[in-house]
Parts: C-alpha cells; sequence; structure tokens
C-alpha cells in the first residue's frame, strides 16, 4: 500500500502535497527528476550502498536485549543506528543528499538543525564530499547545544545562528527555505527529516529505509520470522520512516510511532503532532501540526530537542488516518526513566529520543504479552544528551 | 471567460490607471502593526498618499517568503493578540473608508484553520476584493478557486524567475486580479538595485495573459517604482513602507507613497495593450 505513494504530486492521502513559494516549485521538479534518475542509477545506489557500508557502518547491528527483556516481559531486539558514524541515523539520509547534490552540480549545501545531529551529520557528508556547507540553527538551540556547534564548525561548515521568532528549529527551517529561494540554482537543501514539500518525504524515506530493510532481514535471521511490532519514536519523523517502510506490506506487524508527551497534554507543553494536533500546513506539506484556533503555530515542548517540532512528516498523517501506524505519546518523566533502564540493564546510552521508544516499547510489551518479539529503533546514542541526563538525574561533579 | 470578469476587482483599478497613462501603484502593510489602530491608520495613509491597490498582510508565525522588516512587523503585530478575526475587522474599517480594493496577502495555513468557504464569505462581506496566496500554488489551490469563484474574490498567483513557461501558462490562467511577478528570486525587503529578472519575466507573463501584471521585491523608492511601472502594469512595495511605519508613523508612510505615487506618473507609457 503506502510504499507506493505518494502521488505523483507529492500526495499521502489528503496529506503532503507542495506548499511552497512559486519561486521553489520549479527547482523542487528538478530535484524530484534527479532524485528519480538517480536510484535508478545502479552507479548511483552502489555509491550509496559503498558509503553506507564502507563510512556509517552499515548494517548497523540487531541487537537482542536479553536484560532489558526480563524487566519488559517481552523480547525486545533493538536496531542499533546509535553505532553509525556520527552516532545517529540521521547520517543516511545525509550522505545519500549529499551525494545527490554531487550528482546535481551544485557547490553548495544548506541544513537545519534543532538539536545539531541532522547539522553534524550534514556537515560531515559535506567534509567527506567536498561541499560548502551551511547550517542553520536557532539561538536558543545554538546555546543549549554548543559542543555539537563547535563539532559542525571544526568538520567546515558555517553554523549561522537564527535570531527570528521561536528562535528554534522551525525557525532555523524557515530562515534555510529564504536562504534556498535565493539561492537554489547553486544551492541544495539537505532537509533532515521525511518532511517538507514533495520530493522530501518520499526522498528521504528513500535514503533512510534501510533501517527496516536491514531489521526486517536481521529479524528473519534472528527469530525465523517477523517481530511482532516495530516501534519508533517521531518527531518529524524519519527515523520511524527508515524503519516502517520495509514492514507497511506485512500486515501483521504492528507499527507504533512514540511522540513527545513533554509534560503531558494536559498542560500544553509537549509536541505530540498526530496524538493533539490538527491537520494544517506547515513547511511546505498538508499533515498534522501544533496550532492555534487562528492556524498560528504553537511552539512544541519535548525534553528531547530532536523531537521538538510542531509539526511531523506527512506519510506519518496518513498511516495514522488509515490505521496502518498507531502513535501514541511518551512523556519526558518516563522517557527518562527508559534512559536510565536501558543504560543500567545493557550498558547503552541511548538518545533521549531513542529513549522515547524504549518507553514506548515497555507498555507495548505488556500489551502483547511474554510470547511478543518488539523490534525498536535505537535511533541514536546518548553522548548528546549527557548535560540534560545529569540534570534531571542530579548526576552533578560533587561527592554526596 | 471573458476579460472583464478576469480583470476583478484590483484589474479594473490597475487598468484605470495604465488607462491614464501611468503604471498603478501598490502598497502592503501588515494589520496589526505597530498596534491595531495604528495598522488601521497605516493603511488609510497608504490609500491618502495615492496607492490604486491595498494589500494587507495578515501576520504568520512561520512567514517562510518574508525578509526581516516584514518578519518583525508581524511578529510585533501576532505579539500584540492579533486574530484573524482582526484582520477581517481591519479590512472593514478600510472599506468603509475608500473604495480602493483592497486585497489580503496571507500564508495559506491561516486561511485553511478558519475555513477556506467561511473565510471567503466573511472577507467578502468584510468588503475585501481578493488573496494574494504566497504559499499556495494553484495546483494545491482547488478549495480556495472554487470559494473565490463563488464569492467574486480576485485570486492572485505568484510566478517567478524560476517558472517555466508552462507554469506561467497554468498559474495565470488561474489568476483573477492581477499576476504578480516576484522581481528576483528571494525574501521580501528593500533592495538597493532594481532586479534585472523582472522585465524578462513580465514580458513572458504577458505572452501568456492579458491580465495585468504587477512587480514587487526590493522597490524601496520612486525612482525604482518609475522603473518598474516602464516595463510592468504595477509596482508593488512592502518593505520599504513597513519600515516608513515604523520609523516616521501614518506621516511617513503618506510620504513615501506619495513619492511612489510620483514614481509611477513619471514616464509617458502606453495605454495597456492585450
Amino acid at each position: 500500500m503506502s510504499t507506493v505513494l505518494p502521488d505523483q504530486f507529492g500526495h499521502f492521502g489528503r496529506f503532503g502535497g507542495r506548499f511552497m513559494p512559486e519561486a521553489l516549485i520549479a527547482p523542487l521538479d528538478e530535484l524530484t527528476q534527479a532524485w528519480r534518475d538517480a536510484m535508478a542509477d545502479p552507479e548511483f545506489t552502489g555509491e550509496f550502498e559503498r558509503m553506507l557500508r564502507e563510512y556509517i557502518g552499515a548494517p548497523s547491528l540487531l541487537y537482542d536485549a536479553t536484560r532489558l527483556s526480563d524487566v519488559a516481559g517481552a523480547r525486545i531486539l533493538l536496531k542499533r543506528e546509535d553505532l553509525n558514524h556520527t552516532g545517529a541515523h540521521k547520517i543516511r539520509n545525509a550522505i545519500g543528499q549529499a551525494l545527490l547534490t554531487k550528482r546535481m552540480g551544485k557547490p553548495r549545501v544548506i541544513a537545519e538543525t534543532g538539536a545539531g545531529q541532522h547539522g553534524v551529520a550534514t556537515a560531515t557528508a559535506c567534509a567527506y564530499l567536498g561541499l560548502e556547507c551551511v547550517v542553520y540553527m536557532g539561538e536558543v538551540d545554538t546555546e543549549r547545544q554548543a559542543l555539537n556547534v563547535a563539532r559542525m564548525r571544526l568538520l567546515g561548515a558555517e553554523v549561522i545562528s537564527v535570531k527570528t521568532g521561536s528562535r528554534t528549529l522551525k525557525d532555523a527551517i524557515n530562515e534555510a527555505l529564504r536562504d534556498w529561494v535565493a539561492s537554489v540554482d547553486k544551492t541544495h537543501y539537505i532537509l533532515g527529516t521525511a518532511a517538507g514539500s514533495h520530493p522530501f518525504p518520499a526522498m528521504v524515506r528513500d535514503f533512510v529505509r534501510g533501517i527496516g530493510d536491514e531489521a526486517r532481514e536481521q529479524s528473519l535471521a534472528l527469530l525465523g520470522k517477523l517481530p511482532d511490532a516495530a516501534v519508533a519514536s517521531v518527531g518529524g519523523g524519519s527515523n520511524a520512516i527508515g524503519l516502517f517502510t520495509a514492514f507497511i506490506p506485512d500486515e501483521d506487524v504492528k507499527l507504533y510511532g512514540i511522540e513527545p508527551g513533554g509534560d503531558g497534554f494536559e498542560t500544553g507543553r509537549h509536541a505530540a503532532t498526530i496524538t493533539a494536533g490538527q491537520v494544517g500546513v506547515l513547511h511546505g506539506a498538508r499533515s498534522f501540526l501544533l496550532q492555534d484556533d487562528d492556524g498560528q503555530t504553537i511552539e512544541s515542548h519535548s525534553i528531547s530537542a530532536g523531537l521538538d517540532y510542531p509539526g511531523v512528516g506527512p506519510e506519518h498523517a496518513w498511516l495514522a488516518e488509515t490505521g496502518r501506524a498507531t502513535y501514541r505519546p511518551i512523556t519526558d518523566a518516563e522517557a527518562m526513566e527508559a534512559f536510565r533502564l536501558l543504560s543500567r540493564t545493557e550498558g547503552i546510552i541511548p538518545a533521549i529520543e531513542s529513549a522515547h521508544a524504549v518507553a514506548g516499547a515497555l507498555d507495548i510489551a505488556k500489551e502483547l504479552g511474554p510470547q511478543a518479539s518488539i523490534l525498536v529503533n535505537l535511533s541514536g546514542r546518548g553522548d548528546k544528551d549527557m548535560d540534560t541526563a545529569a540534570t534531571w538525574f542530579g548526576l552533578g561533579g560533587s561527592d554526596e | 471567460m471573458s476579460d472583464v470578469v478576469a480583470l476583478g476587482k484590483a484589474g479594473v483599478a490597475i487598468r484605470k490607471a495604465n488607462d491614464a497613462g501611468r503604471g498603478a501603484l501598490i502598497g502592503y502593510l501588515p494589520a496589526g502593526f505597530p498596534s491595531y489602530d495604528g495598522g488601521v491608520d497605516g493603511i488609510k495613509a497608504l490609500i491618502d498618499g495615492g496607492v490604486d491597490v491595498v494589500e494587507i498582510g495578515l501576520p504568520y508565525s512561520d512567514p517562510v517568503m518574508d525578509g526581516v522588516t516584514i518578519q518583525r512587523a508581524t511578529e510585533v503585530a501576532l505579539a500584540g493578540g492579533l486574530r484573524t478575526r482582526d484582520v477581517l475587522s481591519t479590512v472593514e474599517k478600510v472599506a468603509a473608508y475608500s473604495d480602493v480594493p483592497l486585497l489580503v496577502m496571507t500564508y495559506w495555513n491561516p486561511i485553511e484553520r478558519y475555513g477556506v468557504d467561511r473565510f471567503a464569505a466573511d472577507f467578502a462581506a468584510a468588503g475585501g476584493a481578493g488573496l494574494i496566496t504566497p504559499d499556495l500554488i494553484p495546483d494545491e489551490g482547488a478549495e480556495w478557486i472554487a470559494a473565490a469563484d463563488k464569492n467574486e474574490l480576485d485570486k492572485v498567483f505568484l510566478v517567478s524567475p524560476s517558472s517555466t513557461d508552462e507554469r506561467i501558462a497554468m498559474t495565470t490562467a488561474n489568476c483573477r486580479g492581477f499576476v504578480y511577478a516576484t522581481a528576483v528570486m528571494g525574501v521580501t525587503g528593500a533592495r538597493d538595485k532594481p532586479s534585472d529578472l523582472a522585465a524578462p519575466l513580465v514580458a513572458r507573463v504577458k505572452s501568456a495573459t492579458g491580465l495585468p501584471v504587477g512587480v514587487g521585491l526590493g522597490i524601496s523608492n520612486g525612482d525604482q517604482a518609475a522603473g518598474v511601472a516602464a516595463f510592468a502594469d504595477a509596482a508593488i512595495v512592502g518593505a520599504a513602507l513597513v519600515k516608513a511605519l515604523q520609523d516616521g508613523g501614518p506621516a511617513g508612510v503618506r510620504k513615501l507613497t506619495e513619492a511612489l505615487a510620483e514614481g509611477v506618473r513619471r514616464e509617458p507609457r502606453a495605454t495597456a495593450g492585450r
């Protein structure tokens, strides 16, 4: 079903499409053509696969998390995207789009970043491929993610602090789009998630779907069958669509997207776009979003900067509406408990984004019972989150 | 469809100016800046200064087509509590003041959230003439096109230097009022130099449609308005007027508008050919 979507105009049912300035429509058409040509060219796909293998370290491991499983009460399998070069699934998309940029003959790349993971992945891909790289980052985020700013600069990227609007991820996207309108002749915009205007949701899906393709094969090898459920966190939705795509035709495999519940719905401080948002248009596509009665975007909240976005990719909206995937929230507190639990049972410190998926899997395990096997996308590692964790758990330096 | 229908309200006003041997002037200010009443006064000053068509901005949280001047102004409007219904009442107040056609320039989501049909009906009742939709292309605009037709509202879509001839033909076929040609590849804001992309774009648009063509993005003074009026049917000015309102209040808006209005009258020009 959904793997044949979107249609030629980028629609997933009533979602997706192109709500963009006319100035960008012809460039988006050119990009769509370049991407389709590239995916049909064995030279391009061969180079992409070589880089995944030799540079990123794919396929990432599928890990049988036996000690976590004992606690969860069902068998938990972790797809170890945290072991990729640069520490998250994001590098797959960055490498894919950077290769496409080279193929289109464009010398310059721009990107947005929230926590800095996509910015670091893009800066890395640009360093490797010799592309000029400019990363837009909200001023609030440059302050709270200073280490990633330094990483990007070390890799040769220019980091521009965005001082307008809420000075966070959504404003970084706005500013990147403003740059792109003026620079599209020589510049490709490497959007960091499976959202935005066509062809981005489908193109990013192509570059990250290896997560699920690998995990499906690895599950068959390990279990002799498919898992009962696949679970991933959803901000914009790239790690989740990367995991889900291979399993969409396998209707016995339940798909769960875990949204950032922040402080909980009742507080209004969350980023659970599908669970609590309404249909609207943001950043070039129709999907669910957090908005007020006038259609103004509401600022989202999540302890996980990578999930802290008021929109979501249109294919997730479609999967939710058709019922193929289920979306549910996990609060900051539940995610942090899972963060600590995985660290202490398995010696794996996950990204807080991924900790949401682990927390979701603990609930799903109770629902599906002890015979169930549950595949979880461990989309990133938690080194970047240690300041947050130290504050949350009181892990400060002095003896107590 | 007949030319009269496609001209709509804004097109008639532009052609009236063209028939008098001059370019038309379209001035933009956002509703609610620097305050609700201040916004209404600023727009009245545009009319007093001699614009032929008024463009009222509907402030939006994520204005990706706007440069920093308009971003800041719309942030002020939203921070001041401006609602969509306040934009409608701004339209109503200005419509009571003058017969100059009033267009609202809006990003798409606020209209979709309000309800497209409901907005079109309420906006027409308030005295609005039509919408300029910078992030809605006709390909995605079926609901708006139907609502605009039903309520006899102008629908102004944008064309760009990057638009293909096929897209220009499709887009202009869906316009009523005029065609908005963006003179540069970039966002709104005053620029020092006129764009050399605008004149060829206008020529391409005119080979596709008999509708008037307005050129916007980057015009900030009478000389630039005169330069644009030499090849386009209307000069559209936004950020420079916002800055004039910010720095000089309604009197500042009126002064700049008069200078722009003088600019579009400077060069004698042939009456509009179709």
